[in-house]
């Protein structure tokens, strides 16, 4: 691909992506007021990353029972607030032990 | 109503991202990773990364470039797929204390990712920006480090610890809403609903042919607004 071409695409997709993030914060400066519209984006955080989360985590990794393994691992310790980075890496760990496992088994 | 308290301290922000740039270590790792592979300099794949900051949106950005697809294209892609975080921004302009300036605004929607909004989000009271640049330095650093050595060691990683990477991500997308979800069950339910909507996106034949960015829009609007009519917060938890 030619370099020009490649800093155009990289122009268009930084570009397009810090306006639909800077937009709604140089715009709405002040308090919203109703409270409604402050219900809903004191939820939208969570129901975005629910969303986000899941059924995407089934496909993550190679196979779906490391997967699987992965995220039951990942619901016990978040239900017990451990900190993200425990979360994150004992979920990678349980993957990494599944497949190893599976490659046993199945080898 | 007593007088808002809010949260500026760069060094706990930088605690507080400690974490989410290790997270993006790892994912960006994989962008750079498959970057090279599809044909990219590396480079490229780094300021990708550091122009963007964004993992969605990098990764379908990076099969439209190599299938040489028109601009006006990526940019609806670009659009679509991170429309999310306009509602993300939204919510953090409520978040903000006022002392945070115009400039500071400019600066702040640059590093506003899921994951720094997120624990921005669930700070109690209002967030300025000597925390919010504080959570914001390692997850960025983080993100352009792992590109790069993801894009250096492109083919040398085994496959099976590229997998096992793969569902970091979620591991802490899982610690940022689980633990306010256990005390709260009005959060509880509002993410049940997400999940489920999104399940149907996923697997209801015709639904799943409606793309991921627009899936997660639909999904997130659909299940606050349900959330925000049923149980509508008290004045002490909005902020």
């Amino acid at each position: 691909m030619e370099t020009t071409q490649l800093l155009l695409y990289i122009a268009v997709m930084a570009g397009v992506t810090y306006l639909i993030r800077m937009l709604p914060l140089a715009i709405f400066k002040t308090k919203i007021n109703s409270r409604f519209l402050r219900s809903f984006l004191y939820y939208v955080p969570y129901a975005v990353l629910g969303a986000m989360t899941f059924p995407a985590i089934l496909f993550s990794t190679s196979t779906l029972p490391s997967a699987i393994a992965g995220f039951a691992v990942a619901l016990v310790l978040a239900f017990f607030e451990r900190s993200l980075l425990t979360v994150a890496l004992s979920a990678c760990g349980a993957v990494l032990l599944t497949e190893w496992v599976m490659r046993l088994v199945g080898g | 109503m007593q007088p808002t308290q809010m949260i500026n301290s760069f060094s706990k922000g930088l605690r507080d991202g400690i974490p989410i740039g290790l997270g993006y270590l790892s994912v960006s790792f994989t962008f750079g990773m498959k970057a090279v592979t599809d044909g990219l300099p590396i480079w490229a794949a780094v300021v990708i990364s550091m122009t963007n900051l964004t993992s969605a949106g990098q990764f379908a950005g990076l099969t439209l470039m190599t299938t040489g697809a028109p601009l006006f294209e990526m940019a609806l892609t670009q659009m679509v797929i991170n429309m999310r975080y306009s509602l993300m921004s939204l919510s953090l302009s409520q978040k903000l204390h006022k002392s945070v300036t115009f400039l500071d605004r400019l600066l702040i929607a640059f590093c506003n990712t899921d994951e720094i909004f997120a624990v921005a989000s669930g700070q109690k009271g209002e967030v300025g920006k000597r925390y919010f640049f504080g959570l914001a330095v390692t997850p960025y650093l983080g993100w352009a480090a792992g590109t790069l050595l993801g894009a250096v060691a492109s083919g040398l990683l085994p496959g099976f610890v590229q997998s096992a990477l793969g569902i970091a991500i979620y591991g802490m997308f899982l610690a940022i809403i689980l633990p306010p979800a256990k005390h709260s069950r009005p959060i509880a339910l509002v993410i049940l609903m997400a999940v489920v909507l999104s399940c149907l996106f996923f697997w209801v034949p015709g639904l799943n042919q409606v793309s991921g960015g627009f899936v997660i829009i639909i999904c997130a609007v659909a299940a606050s607004a349900v959330g925000a009519l049923f149980f509508p917060i008290r004045e002490e938890e909005s902020a």
